[in-house]
């Protein structure tokens, strides 16, 4: 039995890869069996992400007794072979990578699936590679389910096509591919100087560097942190996310929810792994603090509800990135959890939009610098004078349900209430536990003077937030003249609404979530349990003719 | 050989760079490739240059001295590296094609400064 758990591990790659390549083979029309695969696929990653989540804790000590998981693919030992790695964190981001996956898979079988492309093939692929990204041990692997990653969003980017879209994408599409590239230098200067790509090596071998070689390690690292940054998002490097995400299909958007986050994972990871996280702070809290500034004013400058929603995003970040600039050990499990919330919030945010976007009676005329989508989305085949394969989208699927503005107005509340951290809903408790710990352990060391800006302007923008979406809000729910009630499926209004009862779920159990994270922030922050793992002999195959356990 | 080699890295990955900022799509197209030109050859170069020297280690022979033979594995992050890297430079030449199709220019925002 545990033999067969241990390949757990490898699952959450496996699952959406063979998913994603059958639906390959189902012809055009037998959208059923897509859809069906595509659910089975997403749920089995939920449920395996859960398992992990439990095996990795201390309530099932019998499979990884220290609550790292190492699964040797192909079962070549670790530093020579590729490994992938389960340890607390991980199974968290699985879970709520998972979490996301379902809400927008059930949201977008709603009507947003029905253009010719392969939506599902592609995202799958997306968390595909979001999980490896997530689960890899190795820096050029980590390397490839990025460029997986992104290259399911490319496509997904541009689903519905128009010049507005096709533009926006390709500004996204060459930042990522720079940064890529600035991704494969880092790779390259890191393993020229150590000889290793395994991360769990790579830190034992950077302490032992001579001190000439260290400068070249170093520069290497910045420019992998440099890559990561552009990745998450952070100022000066996210002048695309405006654009892309606030352009991008509702259900598509709110499954990019997860990869700024994959960025600041991948910060999170290696900077504690290599020990680096003393060091790196300075840097990381300007960073931080600059792209909180950017998205506080891009908030109030936004005129769309798409784009504010993007600049939320931004502030999350900066939120993340100044917090884990402080180099206070004690703020991983609030900025843990703070993830947790904002990805929710975003991926939520993201789908409501979908649906107040049909509220609009007459189309704004479309300013090129505003983001506005076009009402109906134009397939791209029209650049290449393609016939374009008939699109569904005014069909209804599903009941309408009743109240429809009443509902969309609670989950916007909701959602304000989320973005800008006030009382019933867990995003106050993840910016209060954030500041009460800064200023908690600020007092203990003299209180910089870094800490009372960050408190400042983590403040402010929530202050900032509440007004710029209430303006949007009373011009979405109360302006009723100019706007007619959208009907709405239970299929796009079900995940909202879960999501936000999920959410409120959060607030309610924060007890048991904080202490599982803070056991993850713990394991975390000694790095030697996970090298000790994925460097011990234990991890090998078993033998092909040894007796079984 | 060193010199040569970081000079014909220096030399891409600044044409690259230039063109890379360049507001025409094609150039940015071009800069992208002559990038990841430099990138595949300084990956390359990481493994430390050599020659005459095999990539695989033999032990038939008994004990190995592994000074006598070059480092395999950025021969082999560079195969990945170029098979991405052709992939998305492929996928960059449709998006910028549909752009074209839909705005009738070449500009990257679209549209002509100008116009």
């Amino acid at each position: 039995m545990n033999a067969i758990l241990r390949h757990l591990v490898v699952l959450p790659v496996v699952v959406p890869l063979l998913a994603g390549a059958a639906m390959f083979f189902l012809p055009e029309a037998r959208r059923t069996a897509r859809v069906t695969l595509a659910a089975a696929s997403v749920l089995t990653q939920l449920s395996i992400a859960v398992g992990l989540l439990y095996l990795t804790s201390d309530a099932a000590p019998y499979i990884w007794p220290e609550g790292v998981g190492v699964y040797a693919i192909g079962g070549w030992p670790a530093p020579f072979g590729i490994v992938l790695v389960v340890d607390r964190l991980t199974a968290v981001m699985l879970t709520l990578g998972a979490v996301v996956a379902l809400a927008t898979l059930v949201y977008s079988v709603a009507r947003w699936d029905r253009p010719g492309q392969p939506f599902h093939s592609l995202f799958q692929f997306l968390t595909m590679g979001l999980n490896g990204a997530f689960l890899t041990g190795d820096l050029f692997n980590l390397f490839v389910f990025f460029e997986v990653l992104l290259a399911a969003s490319y496509g997904l980017q541009l689903r519905g096509g128009g010049a507005l879209r096709v533009k926006l994408s390709l500004h996204y599409i060459a930042v990522n591919l720079a940064a890529s590239l600035l991704f494969l230098i880092g790779v390259a200067l890191i393993y020229g100087e150590t000889g290793t790509l395994n991360m769990a090596d790579l830190a034992g071998r950077a302490a032992a560097l001579a001190r000439g070689d260290r400068a070249l390690f170093d520069a290497g690292a910045a420019i992998l942190g440099i890559a990561f940054l552009i990745k998450a998002a952070s100022w000066p490097l996210n002048f695309w996310l405006p654009g892309a995400y606030s352009i991008a299909l509702a259900p598509v958007a709110a499954s990019f929810a997860m990869m700024t986050k994959v960025g600041f994972y991948a910060v999170l990871r290696l900077s504690t792994l290599l020990q680096e996280y003393e060091t790196l702070g300075a840097a990381l809290f300007y960073i931080g603090l600059a792209t909180l500034v950017s998205g506080t004013i891009g908030m109030l400058a936004a005129k769309h509800l798409a784009r504010l929603i993007a600049y939320s995003v931004l502030i999350s970040m900066g939120i993340l990135l100044a917090s884990l600039g402080l180099r206070i050990e004690a703020l991983t499990t609030p900025v843990l959890f703070y993830l947790i919330v904002s990805v929710l919030t975003t991926c939520t945010f993201f789908m409501l939009n979908g649906m107040t976007d049909r509220t609009r009676v007459t189309d704004p005329p479309v300013s090129p610098e505003d983001g506005v989508r076009e009402a109906e989305p134009e397939p791209v085949y029209v650049a290449y004078g393609i016939k374009q394969p008939s699109i569904a989208s005014g069909e209804e699927v599903g009941i309408a349900i009743p109240a429809a503005m009443a509902f969309l107005g609670m989950v916007f509340v909701c959602c304000v209430l989320l973005v800008s951290g006030l009382p019933p809903l867990p995003g106050f408790l993840a910016k209060f536990a954030l500041l009460s710990t800064i200023v908690r352990s600020a007092a203990a060391s003299g209180v910089p003077i870094s800490t009372w800006v960050l408190c400042g302007a983590i403040l402010f923008s929530g202050f900032v937030s509440v007004i710029a979406l209430s303006r949007i809000g009373m011009r979405l729910f109360w302006s009723v003249a100019a706007r007619e009630t959208p009907r709405l499926r239970v299929l796009e209004a079900a995940p909202v609404a879960a999501l936000v009862l999920l959410s409120l779920g959060l607030a309610c159990a924060a007890g048991p979530v904080t202490r599982y994270l803070d056991a993850a922030a713990r394991s975390l922050h000694q790095p030697d349990t996970y090298i000790r793992a994925v460097l011990s002999q234990e991890t090998r195959r078993e033998q092909p003719g040894a007796p079984r356990p | 050989m060193e010199i040569v080699y970081a000079l014909a890295i220096g030399i891409l990955a600044g044409a690259g760079v230039w063109l890379l900022l360049r507001p025409r799509t094609f150039q940015v197209l071009l800069g992208f490739t002559l990038l990841s030109y430099a990138t595949n050859l300084f990956i390359f170069g990481m493994g430390r240059l050599a020659l005459h020297q095999a990539p695989i280690i033999s032990s038939a022979f008994g004990p190995v001295d592994p000074k006598l033979y070059a480092d395999p594995v950025p021969q082999a992050l560079v195969l990945t590296a170029i098979v991405i890297g052709f992939a998305t430079t492929a996928l960059f030449l449709v998006v910028l094609l549909a752009l074209r199709g839909l705005t009738g220019t070449d500009h990257v925002d679209g549209r002509e400064p100008h116009a």
